[in-house]
Formats: structure tokens, sequence, C-alpha cells
């Protein structure tokens, strides 16, 4: 007899019904897009304020570099010695006092420049004046040698290399930031998922357990139905989780953006604002083309493909090992020594995925562990975007299901003993000592 | 076919542990049969190889005239001692899921369910959790998902544990009722009364074997002593006792009596029959109280858990 469809349905409507999961479902996006408004506003409010800056410029070469911007006032001071100077800045409670001491050669003056403030500066701020200064003198110095400041301008070359494969494929550097985004989008999520909903099938057998159904259960059901029905109901739970999250995000970020519109348009971080000021230069109104462009360079099907292959067998593969570790112990407390060695490879994955994939998508660290199945998952989506020969995915994802039998039968020997079993945490010994059983 | 459940020979290892060692077992059809022994002893894993919940190692089991297949699930009920129910789930959508696991069509349960919540009187019970109701009331409701697709083969495990008097006595009738409608049933329990006034067949598993088993008379019988509790009034009673000593083993008996009689437990021999004990006591004194000692299941549990250790 095949209880399976009912089994899913059992614990696709448990989850979704509980009461818990309702909540969680509709409270998260709200309590994202608030979290997003709070930090939106936070920043604003932060940029708002002024900081006044006092220059005492005794060489009087550099004073006319300071102007004032929305967030920040230079305040000039002359005829005023540094003591009287340090004295004011601190009555009238100003940021700090930038203190450039007189002298005839440029590489004096930029040895001797100091910053008086009551509190230590920020980085920003300090990194800001320098750069100032440093340009200033640069070119003072250009001059005193006698170089000609508007040749060099006028000499720089920008550099955009086009890439080309031997295809004939054309891409660019843009490209690669959309095939990075996607790739690491694509990881990530899977990650996030495993952990979620591993977590929560591990949960329900043990709640299986502790409820002592489960003999009942299995005198009418095989154990290995049950723990299917129980990953794949559960996942299927964790999908419709995910739509809605997503559905439920775009709109409330549509409305919110809608009601806040002005606060969130404005957000003057330094970022936005660089953003702001490149929209009006025609040079990066091509780049949002070229990005357009880098879309539709991506592999798109095998991307799709791929994804929902490497997506379903590594995220079983995870799951029947939540479930054979829920079935292995009582409570929840007791999993914190099996959880480990199943973490480790995940965040192994995402590490490599980041750090090495990003560098060389193709290098000999990528592409080892995008064959390796704990961490094959994760890595070859991060790859496949940048292009990976179909041969090596068919084998990674061969390998990956080879081992994803392996270990659902492993699974199912463990959840079999463990799931009538009570009394004491077992060990490692023992868990192998009930795959023989 | 005479035996509905056969089980033989069936052996079970856990690493190095011997659960269960050469076990054979028949229960015949329509009786309720006694599944006794210690605590560990090897009961709860036999059922479970009963209910193919695990697998022996060697020997087989045979469910009326069948090897045990998967089809068979359908045709037993099993209440484990272990026994509980999804917290969170309604009581009726719960019995429904479960019939279901059992093959039966969704309409078919609900129309059981209907019939057995009447006759139990837990009807208002459909829609509330699990968690609201107590043990007892719970227990109930494990009951009736056990019988509700009409098993050949019901296996109860401490079915009364949990129970107030009462309801023990509600389940003891069903049981029986259940038992006259056709269906045999496997009892594994630790109270000895319900065992003495139910079961018809007894198994007793020690130490992972199979130490005794029969038909609960033959049993009584094999381990009847020949001792009979005897009051006689004499004139005088220490020298009727001095005289009985010689001929009969005797040990002093406790029961209650209107007079001052002699009280004893007499053990004839082989080749004695009662008449010549009673011959000789009538002969002697009027003789008040005459009855063979039947061992109660209790103390030929005892007895022979006790011995067996002894070995």
């Amino acid at each position: 007899m095949n209880h399976l469809p009912l089994i899913i349905k059992r614990e696709y409507l448990s989850k979704v019904k509980n009461k818990s999961f309702i909540v969680m479902t509709i409270l998260s996006p709200i309590i994202m897009i608030v979290l997003i408004s709070v930090v939106a506003y936070l920043s604003q409010l932060n940029n708002d304020k002024v900081r006044v800056i006092s220059v005492l410029d005794a060489s009087e070469k550099v004073k006319d570099i300071f102007t004032n911007t929305d967030n920040t006032t230079y305040n000039i001071l002359e005829d005023i010695s540094l003591e009287d100077a340090k004295a004011l800045v601190a009555e009238t409670s100003g940021y700090g006092l930038l203190y450039i001491q007189d002298k005839e050669n440029v590489e004096e003056i930029s040895k001797g420049i100091k910053f008086y403030s009551e509190e230590s500066p920020s980085l920003t701020v300090i990194s800001k004046l320098e750069n100032k200064l440093e340009k200033r003198l640069t070119l003072m110095n250009y001059q005193d040698v006698g170089i000609d400041v508007n040749k060099i301008e006028t000499s720089q070359v920008n550099i955009d290399i086009f890439q080309e494969n031997f295809v004939g494929e054309t891409s660019s550097k843009t490209d690669n930031i959309i095939k990075l985004i996607f790739g690491g989008a694509a990881g990530y999520l899977l990650f996030m998922f495993i952990i979620i909903y591993g977590n929560m099938i591990m949960r329900s057998v043990i709640e299986e357990k502790t409820s002592r159904i489960i003999e009942v259960i299995v005198s009418s059901v095989k154990p290995i139905q049950l723990m299917l029905g129980k990953i794949i109901g559960t996942s299927l739970a964790g999908l419709t989780q995910f739509a809605i999250w997503l559905a439920l995000g775009s709109i409330l970020l549509v409305v919110v953006s809608a009601i806040f519109g002005i606060d969130i348009a404005h957000m003057q971080t330094p970022q936005q604002a660089a953003i702001q000021q490149a929209m009006e230069n025609p040079d990066v109104n091509n780049q949002i083309q070229n990005a357009m462009q880098g879309f539709f360079n991506l592999p798109l099907t095998n991307l799709i493909v791929a994804f929902i292959l490497f997506f379903i067998s590594g995220y079983l593969l995870y799951s029947s090992l939540y479930a054979a570790i829920g079935a292995a112990v009582d409570n929840e407390t007791d999993t914190q020594q099996f959880m480990l060695p199943i973490i480790m490879p995940l965040i192994l994955a995402v590490y490599i995925g980041i750090f090495t994939v990003i560098e060389d998508p193709h290098g000999t660290v990528s592409t080892v562990f995008s064959f390796i199945p704990f961490t094959s998952p994760v890595v070859m989506l991060m790859r496949i975007p940048f292009g990976v020969p179909i041969w090596q995915q068919l084998l990674s994802l061969g390998l990956l299901i080879g081992t994803f039998i392996f270990t659902v039968w492993v699974a199912a020997k463990i959840y079999r003993v463990g799931i009538l079993m009570y009394g004491k945490k077992p060990t490692y010994k023992e868990l192998i000592k009930w795959i023989k059983y | 076919m005479d035996n509905l459940l056969e089980v033989n020979g069936v052996s079970k290892k856990f690493g190095s542990f011997t659960a269960l060692n050469n076990v054979s077992i028949t229960v015949p059809k329509g009786s309720i049969y006694g599944l006794l022994g210690p605590n560990g002893a090897g009961k709860t894993t036999l059922i479970r190889i009963i209910n193919q919940i695990t697998l022996p190692d060697s020997g087989a089991v045979i469910l009326d005239g069948e090897p045990l297949n998967e089809s068979h699930i359908k045709d037993i009920g099993y209440l484990p001692e272990e026994r509980g129910l999804y917290k969170s789930m309604k009581v009726g959508e719960q019995a429904l899921y479960l019939a279901q696991l059992k093959g039966l069509s969704k309409s078919v349960a609900k129309e059981r369910l209907q019939y057995w919540f009447k006759r139990l009187d837990i009807e208002d019970w459909w829609n509330k959790k699990i968690q609201e109701l107590s043990k007892g009331m719970a227990q109930k409701i494990q009951f009736v998902v056990t019988v509700l697709h009409e098993p050949k083969l019901l296996i109860f495990d401490e079915p009364f544990s949990g129970f107030d008097p009462i309801n023990a006595n509600l389940i003891k009738d069903e049981i029986l009722r259940l038992r006259d409608n056709g269906a045999t049933v496997i009892f594994s329990t630790h109270r000895m009364e319900s065992v003495e006034e139910l079961c018809d067949d007894i198994a007793l598993i020690h130490k992972s074997n199979k130490i005794l088993d029969g038909k609960i008379l033959d049993v009584k019988r094999a381990y009847k002593s020949n001792t009979f509790e005897v009051g006689v009034k004499t004139s005088n009673n220490t020298v009727l006792e001095q005289e009985l000593s010689e001929t009969f083993k005797i040990t002093p008996a406790n029961f209650k009596t209107l007079n001052n009689e002699l009280k004893l437990n007499i053990q004839i021999s082989e080749n004695q029959t009662p008449n010549d004990l009673l011959n000789y006591l009538t002969s002697k004194g009027e003789v008040s109280h005459f009855v063979e000692l039947i061992p109660s299941v209790n103390d030929i549990f005892i007895q022979t858990v006790t011995n067996n250790n002894l070995q």
C-alpha cells in the first residue's frame, strides 16, 4: 500500500495550519520591511547632522580646498594662534580642528598636519581630509618640479576591456557582477532553505517520538515512507512559505516606498549619492544597458534547470540527514552534537562559493568543491552562471544523486531503529551499529 | 485452519544482545492469548516482529495460513504500550488519518468512527485537540483507532494502563465482544488478574526464551501440586496433625472459618487419590472444608521465572 500522498498531505497541512508557521509567514516580511525602513531612516538622520570642522592653515596654501558640503561645514580661522584656535573650537563644541603648519616646502607641510578633537574623529572624516590634502599637495609638487598639470589630466585614459570567448560571446565586467549576483543568490538561497526547513523536519521527527505516536504509525507504514513523506511535506510547506514571503515582500516594498517614497528616494547615503550623481552621466546609462545585456547573456535555461535539479537533490541530501538526527535523539537539546558535521560542509560550501568562485570560477578549488557532493549544490550553483561545461554539471549531479540515495538509505536505517529508541543519547558508534541492524 | 498466528523459531539480535532466541508460539483463532514475561524479556520485540516493525533475523511468522507480508498490515490492529497521538491535531482528523493509513477509505472510516464515538459516548470530542484531552480520554481514542479497521488480529500491550476502573471495565467488555465477533486477541500485560480473567492461552517469555506456553487450564494442571486445603473438626487437633504428618506432606493453612477447626494444606503423593485423603479425614472428624489448590497465573509466573533464574 502506498501511503506516501496521505503522509505528505498530513505533514503539509499540519505545518501550514500551525499557528506559529502562519505568524512567521506573515510577520517575517513585515519585520524585514520595518527593519529596512528603520535603517534607512536612521542613516538619513545621521547624515542630516552637519559637522563643523575648523581649519587653521598657517601656510596659507591650502585653505581654498575646503568647500562646504551638505554635511560638513569648514570654518576657516585666520590670524589666531594654535592655542587660541583649540580653545575656540572646544568652546564652540566644533567637531575638530585641522592644523597645517607654516612651512615653505610641500614635503615639510605634508609631514606636519594635525587634527585636534575632543573625541577621536570618524574614520571617514579623516580619510576625506587626507584625500583632499593629498590631491592638493601632489598638485603643488607637480608644479614645483615644473610638470604641466593640464597635460596630465588630458592624457588620462580610461580602459574597459571587452571580453570575448572563442565562440564569439562577448561579456564585460558588469556581466561578471551579474553572474556573481545570480550564482550567489542561488547558492545562498539553498543554504538558507536547508538550514530553516531541515531543522523543521528534525523537529517534526522529534515531536513524533516524544508524543509516542511513532509506533502506531510504523505499524501501518514503512519508516522510509514516513520519512520521505515528512521531508516532502515539510519542503512543500517551506516552498509555500517562501512564495508567500516573496509575494508579500514585494507588495509591502511597493506599498512602503509609495507611502514613504520621498524618504527612501532621498536617502543620502554616500553610495546613493554617488549613484545619483552617476545617473546623470551618459557613461552610466551605458553601463545599465550593459547590465541588461549581461542578464540576457546568462545561460538562462541551463541556470534554471540546474538550479531546480541541484536545489532538490542538495536539499534532499541534507534533509534526510536532519531526519536521521531527529530520529536518533529524544529532544532538541541533544541534537547539537550531530548538527555540527552537517553544518560544517554547508558553511564551507558558502565560504568557498564567496571567496574562490568570485576570484576564479574555474580554478582548482572551485572545481573540486563543485564535485564533492556535500558542497557541490551550493558551489556548483554559484559557478554555473560563469558557464560550466555540461559534462561537469552532469558528473557533479550524478555524484550528488548517488550520494543522496546513499544518505537516504543510511538515514532510513538510523530512522527505523532510532524512532523506537528512547532514553539515552546515542553515540556515533551506536548509530553505525544501527545501520547494520 | 485452527491457528490464526504461528510464530516459528523466531530469533532476533541487536548487535551482541539477543532479544529473542528461537521463540515459537501458536495463537488459536478466536482466542485471547496472554503474552507474559518480566520487563525486558523480549515481548515487545516479538510484538514488533508480528507487526512488521522489526524484521526477524531467522524464523517465520504465518498469519492465517500465509507468510507475513505487507498486505497483512490491514489485518492487524496494534495498541502499543508506548502510545500517543499528534498533540496539535484534532481528534476526528487524526482518527481519520490513522484509519486511512490502515487502508480504510475516508468515507468508511468516518462512518465507523461515528459509530464508535457514539458507542463510547465521546461524540463531542471530534473537534477537540488531543492536548485538551485527559490521558484516559486519549487512550479511548487510541483504542477506537486500533479496532476501527476490524482486523483479524488485535494486539494490546497493557491496554488498561491509564484507565480508571469504570473505563477499564468498559474496554475489557469491548475486547471480549470483539473476540466473540471473531477477532483473535494477543494481550500483553503485567496485571495477572486480567490474564486470569480474560485469557484462554498464555505464553511466558523470559530472558529472550519462551519458557512456558499452552492452554491456561493445561498449564495450571501441569503446575498443580496435588495439594488440598482442608478444615477438619476433631476433639484433639494436635493428635490428628501428628498422625497426618506421618502419611502426607502438610503445611499450616490460613483461611477464614466459623469454628475452631484444624486448618492445613495437605499434599498427596502420586499414587494417592483425593478420595483416599477425604476418606481418611472423614474417619477422623467432621470435614468442613476441602478444596484443591489451583495455582494462580501469578504463582506460576513467579515460580517459573524464579526457577529459571536459579538455573
